[in-house]
């Protein structure tokens, strides 16, 4: 592509391509500094994107690339399977769409880095290209299977009960040795077609074994590390090319999923470490069904009662949890609260960091509800206003407004931040039954004096509520 | 200095600018921020490009392209997926007319 250039630029050509990854390595990084903010974000998103371009089309200036028919068929196919996708995925299944994405991302270095050990002489690479060869293959395979089982699993094509057999994590840890003994002796012999593909296939393995065993409601903590480590990958493949502009968006990326992991670990109250290798967790219900105590009596209400108490309340804050997003309730939430507001009622949405099945995947399913991203509050900004809330409505929320996370030492939940409803003046709790979320525990919020339970499927009684709303 | 121990520099100090950009993101953002970190880590495209438009060796040409294939699955659908996203993510005044 550059022969029609005049020699002259031809000759500084190398340098001019670098200077322009330069200048995308700066977009890249003003780009994820404006994703930071709800104002900036879509810019920063664009802006990203347009670095990626540039990147693209001045690589086509390589010296290395002659021919392009295989590039342009490769990148029509993938741009076409990309946007549909894109286009046609559920707000609600945004979890499962970032981890094929991420999945395919993975792959992708690990696939660019066996190309790069099929096209040269094997004896002709250098021991340090086939050590970062072997860790983009190890690291790329493990994001691939291991994103494509996640996405098995929040799908349900996959039990979201954990999977294991007896001795799991000890043959995964002499997996993970095995397959960077398998990195060593690949630059120590690497002519050994058997070496490279043993290191391949028990990678793909280890993708797999990895997050077969943890369960589906820490998918979101497992989809978030797997995308740091496709950032990784990407940045080892930098290393093999040898390319500054792979090695640093890389590096910016496994960094970006470092922080998000921790983050979602601490919301939890949980390591990493106990996520990873724990078996923790089906993705709810799992048979416990209602709690078994006859003593404790729950108070059960009506729509029309629901309405009148939100009516002629002051202040009202809606914590809202996955049950809502199962259930596709999030528009008519809307219409429920916009009526509420006519009447003068102060409405805000009390966001748990991991409400949904992602943080701020709550925040996202609002948003295309068209609530303003200004009305939702965090944990942290509505916590000390329950004590001067009038009424609560917890919908399909559980676990992040259970009590027991601060009183009962033993609970599985101790020590996970949580909304502190039980402060305000009533609760509402709506909920298809009374059985445990996914941590399996029993919820005192629901017998205390001040609850009330609205039962059935959150659509359905958020759909009634606005009706009485219209009578009160 | 040799290139690995340069790339390594590299690598380490983009590493610390990662942290220090998200470090301050407000959980509102976390879901469309991982989709969009997600997409940037579809750069690997650029050495897929060079892997399948090399002429050297013919069956690396064809992985090559598997790898395009590959991910500009991840880039395209990454940046447009997240875009939906925050295209929908609005302020109080402008939402009500």
């Amino acid at each position: 592509m550059s022969d029609f250039l005049p020699p002259s630029i031809q000759a500084i050509l190398p340098d001019l391509i670098q200077l322009v990854y330069l200048v995308a390595t700066g977009i890249f990084i003003v780009g994820i500094k404006r994703l930071g903010s709800p104002a900036t974000a879509r810019s920063g998103n664009q802006l990203a994107a347009l670095g990626m371009f540039i990147g693209v089309v001045v690589t086509l200036f390589d010296q290395q690339i002659i021919t392009y028919e295989y590039i342009i068929a490769g990148i029509v196919f993938g741009a076409a399977i990309g946007a549909y996708a894109a286009k046609k995925v559920e707000m609600t299944a945004m979890p499962e769409m970032v981890a094929i994405f991420n999945g395919f991302g993975g792959g992708a270095s690990a696939v660019v880095a066996w190309g790069e050990f099929t096209r040269f002489e094997a004896s002709a690479i250098a021991t340090q290209d086939l050590v970062t060869i072997g860790l983009s293959i190890l690291i790329g395979s493990i994001t691939f299977t291991g994103s494509f089982i996640a996405f098995g699993k929040l799908k349900g094509f996959i039990s979201g009960n954990p999977i294991t057999f007896p001795g799991h994590n000890i043959f995964n840890g002499l997996l993970t040795v095995g397959t960077l003994g398998l990195v060593g002796w690949l630059t120590y012999d690497p002519t050994s077609q058997l070496i490279f593909w043993l290191l391949f296939g028990i990678a793909l393995l280890l993708g797999i074994l990895t997050v077969i065993p943890i369960g589906g409601a820490d998918m979101p903590v497992v989809i978030s590390l797997l995308n740091s480590y496709s950032g990784i990958a990407a940045s080892m493949a930098g290393f093999v090319i040898n390319n500054n502009l792979l090695i640093i968006s890389g590096a910016l990326v496994g960094a970006a999923g470092l922080i998000l992991t921790n983050i979602m670990c601490k919301a939890m109250n949980r390591s990493l470490g106990n996520v990873l290798f724990g078996a923790f967790g089906g993705d709810g219900g799992s048979g416990a069904g209602p709690a078994a105590d006859t003593d404790k009596t729950v108070r059960e209400t009506t729509p029309d009662d629901v309405a009148l108490q939100c009516a002629y309340s002051d202040r009202v804050v809606v914590v809202p949890g996955y049950g809502l997003a199962v259930a596709q309730a999030q528009h008519v939430l809307k219409e429920v609260v916009d009526k509420l507001e006519k009447r003068g009622v102060e409405v805000k949405y009390g966001i748990h960091p991991v409400a949904g099945r992602m943080p701020g995947h709550m925040n996202v399913l609002l948003a295309e509800a068209d609530v303003p991203y200004d009305q939702l509050y965090d944990m942290e900004q509505i916590n000390p206003e329950f004590k001067s809330t009038d009424v609560v409505l917890v919908i399909g929320a559980n676990d992040v407004v259970n009590p027991v996370a601060k009183t009962e030492p033993g609970s599985p939940i101790y020590g996970m931040p949580i909304m502190n409803v039980d402060e305000a003046e009533r609760t509402i709790v709506f909920k298809r039954s009374l059985s445990p979320g996914f941590a399996g525990i029993d919820n005192p919020l629901f017998y205390k004096e001040s609850n009330q339970m609205f039962f059935g499927d959150a659509k359905k009684t958020l759909q009634s509520l606005a009706k009485s709303l219209d009578d009160v | 200095m040799s290139g690995l121990i340069f790339n390594l520099f590299i690598f380490v100090l983009a590493s610390f600018i990662g942290f220090e950009l998200i470090s301050k993101v407000p959980p509102t953002l976390h879901t469309p921020l991982m989709s969009g970190a997600n997409a940037i880590s579809g750069i690997t495209i650029l050495g897929a490009l060079i892997v399948a438009g090399q002429v050297d060796h013919q069956i690396a040409q064809y992985i090559g392209f598997v790898a395009i294939v590959f991910a500009t699955i991840n880039v395209v659908g990454g940046f447009m997926v997240t875009d939906r996203m925050l295209e929908m993510f609005k302020k109080k005044d402008k939402n009500n007319e």
